[in-house]
């Protein structure tokens, strides 16, 4: 059991190691909340679990599992929100990015709410 | 009613063992699980909520073999000089339809490394993605295509 506990301790901070790293390292917003979200919430959740099993108490085990349920179901939305207000203003994607097929959407979108575009872009 | 009696029967199953701890309503939802998938077998509604089991059993061990699997990329592309990604926005044609489906849908393949999900299409039929390896384009939008969101859509329906 010890070296359960020690494994996901040891994998949990090294993932949250990674995320920081990451988060310098990459080199556009879009790939950074790859970074930031994906191990950050998977580390958590291991070093979550290391509690669990080192105390093994009912009240100890069950708020670990809601706590990791709730980091993976607000995760993502966080996520994807940063991301996408990112993408309405057209923050441009890293230079070596092979593909972006919604541009034409995001145009569209601009000619349908024009004043909710401008007003983002405004801020600017 | 399949769900209400199974948790009847687990509160009844952890009162009889002497106290709702944790590891009695574990074994109680199990006990009872099994008991009543043996007495209704057959029985209308069964498999609706019978079937569900083995799909979000082999849904969580695929999700995390992916998750697994695509971390360990990732790791090694944070940890070495040279970026070896190639990063872009791709667009999914998606067959999940109510707000549910759709959210529920974007949030695993936000939460499944390497996919980012950016935007939906107003008609609701594309979803757009930012994904971390494209060498493929029509590899990767087949992966999920065919692989991810059936199974995402098989729990839900």
């Amino acid at each position: 059991m010890i070296w359960v506990i020690g494994g996901c301790l040891v994998i949990g901070a090294f993932l949250m190691f990674l995320t920081g790293v990451g988060l310098v390292r990459m080199p556009d917003i879009f790939t950074r909340m790859h970074a930031a979200t994906k191990s950050a919430s998977l580390g958590v959740a291991l070093l979550l679990l290391a509690a669990a099993f080192f105390f093994q108490e009912t009240m100890v085990v069950t708020k670990a599992v809601v706590t990791i349920v709730f980091i993976f179901l607000t995760a993502p939305v966080a996520a994807s929100l940063l991301g996408r207000a990112a993408y309405a203003r057209r923050t441009p994607l890293w230079e070596h990015s092979v593909l972006d097929e919604g541009r034409d959407h995001i145009a569209v979108r601009a000619e349908a709410r024009p004043d909710q575009v401008e007003r983002i872009s405004q801020d600017r | 009613m399949y769900a209400a009696i199974n948790l009847i029967l687990t509160l009844v199953w952890s009162g009889l063992l002497g106290g709702i701890t944790l590891s009695n309503l574990v074994s109680g939802f199990a006990v009872s699980y099994f008991l009543l998938w043996l007495v209704t077998r057959g029985q209308r509604g069964h498999d609706g909520y019978f079937g569900k089991l083995p799909r979000v059993l082999g849904f969580i061990g695929y999700y995390l073999w992916e998750l697994v699997k695509s971390n360990a990329i990732i790791a090694y592309d944070v940890l070495t000089p040279t970026h070896h990604m190639k990063p872009g926005v791709i667009g999914i044609p998606i067959e999940a339809k109510t707000d549910l489906e759709i959210t529920a849908l974007a949030n695993l393949i936000t939460m499944t490394p390497g996919t980012l999900s950016l935007d939906i299409s107003p008609d609701r039929k594309t979803l757009y993605v930012h994904a971390m390896y494209i060498h493929d384009p029509e590899e990767l939008r087949r992966e999920i295509k065919e692989n991810f969101e059936p199974r995402v859509l098989a729990l839900l329906r």
